[in-house]
């Protein structure tokens, strides 16, 4: 599998804060804007990399990383969230920590109506299920936020999403470069 | 429907013994059950700190078992649900092979009906075999559990932690008598990873 010859910063940030974190699962959904976090994590023999065929199997995978004593990471787009959401209770029921960083679809400069409605949904479908929710649209502040999601879940046992914008991950392009 | 598959209570294993007698074989395992009868029934083969007991999240046994696995490469994990727990997450079975943690094993207790709902006929009353559905996900080792002589075998083969299991245990429609575990799911977590010598968080 090929990586992109240069990954915008931000997306190398995302990935040296979860390496930095002792994340030690990566659990994902395919998405173009984890494109790096993902074949970073599927490079590097300390991380486990678990595709999921839903993102709700990523919420229970988390939860059973963190039984067994490792910290992981859920991946994925806005409309991912709107699959996990029944799976969400098991956060709140338990307590469990848990950090997802979610790719937004349907805001800014969309070409597909079909992303509108959950991504138009995502951040009060988590704040309903009880996650607190960061958002990112400045790529200089990905590492910072990320950081500080990181300590909220880890140190302080929370659920934390961080919601990276799609001005700043950028228009969806079609041509092959 | 004609539903020549559907186990009847002469048929199939007490659900209670199959539990009881795997648990007891593997005292070490780690252990996650699906919401329901397979909750009472670990619980009623005595309470242990190594087992995390969902109370919903359905569809969530094998995700959260299959990442204690991974987390957990030394020990043997158990995911034991019922049939109807587990089709409603049955694209982790996809996950589970892409994985293929060797300490994994899926023990998925088939009577091919809902119990907790009143015993409404599942899919596997209908025409999906489970075991051929986790082959086809990827899953090398797949079996049929009919008798207690094939717990044995079971039990001998998870704690062999040589590849991911996947076993169908046929099991009657025989009533059992209520064994809740407590709801905790915050008490259940933090003993489990007491357990393992793990702080809260």
């Amino acid at each position: 599998m090929s990586t992109p010859a240069q990954a915008p910063l931000w997306q190398e940030s995302v990935f040296r804060v979860l390496k930095e974190a002792g994340i030690q699962q990566v659990a994902y959904v395919p998405d173009a804007g984890h494109a790096h976090a993902i074949a970073q994590a599927r490079a590097d023999p300390d991380i486990t990399d678990v595709v999921l065929t839903s993102e709700e199997e990523g919420v229970g995978l988390v939860c059973g990383a963190w039984l067994g004593g490792q910290r992981a990471v859920l991946l994925m787009q806005s409309s991912g969230v709107g699959n996990c959401v029944n799976m969400f209770s098991l956060l709140s029921s338990c307590r469990f920590p848990f950090l997802t960083i979610v790719t937004m679809r349907g805001e800014y400069a969309e070409f597909n109506p079909w992303q509108g409605p959950m991504g138009r949904a995502t951040q009060a479908a988590l704040e309903l299920m009880g996650i607190t929710v960061l958002r990112v649209d400045d790529p200089m502040e990905v590492e910072e936020t990320l950081g500080a999601a990181v300590d909220s879940a880890f140190l302080a046992g929370e659920q934390v999403a961080v919601l990276l914008g799609q001005k700043m991950i950028g228009r969806k392009k079609w041509e092959q470069d | 429907m004609e539903a020549a598959a559907t186990p009847t209570p002469d048929q199939g294993l007490d659900r209670r013994r199959a539990v009881a007698a795997l648990l007891d074989r593997l005292p070490d395992a780690l252990v996650v059950t699906g919401l329901g009868s397979p909750t009472y029934d670990a619980f009623a083969a005595g309470p242990r700190a190594t087992t995390f007991h969902l109370w919903g999240a359905m569809g969530g046994a094998v995700p959260v078992a299959l990442g204690l696995a991974l987390a957990q490469p030394d020990r043997t994990v158990l995911a034991i649900t019922g049939d109807g727990e587990q089709l409603m997450g049955i694209g982790s079975l996809a996950t589970v092979a892409a994985c293929a943690p060797a300490n994994l094993t899926i023990v998925v207790l088939d009577n091919g009906h809902y119990g907790e709902t009143g015993m409404q006929t599942s899919h596997t009353s209908l025409g999906t075999d489970l075991p051929v559905v986790a082959r086809g996900f990827g899953i090398a080792h797949t079996h049929t559990v009919a008798t207690m002589e094939e717990v044995e075998s079971l039990a001998a083969r998870a704690d062999e932690r040589a590849g991911t299991v996947y076993a169908r245990v046929v099991i009657g429609l025989h009533e059992t008598a209520r064994a809740l575990p407590p709801r905790d799911g915050v008490a259940n977590k933090n003993s489990f990873r007491a357990a393992l010598g793990l702080e809260t968080f």
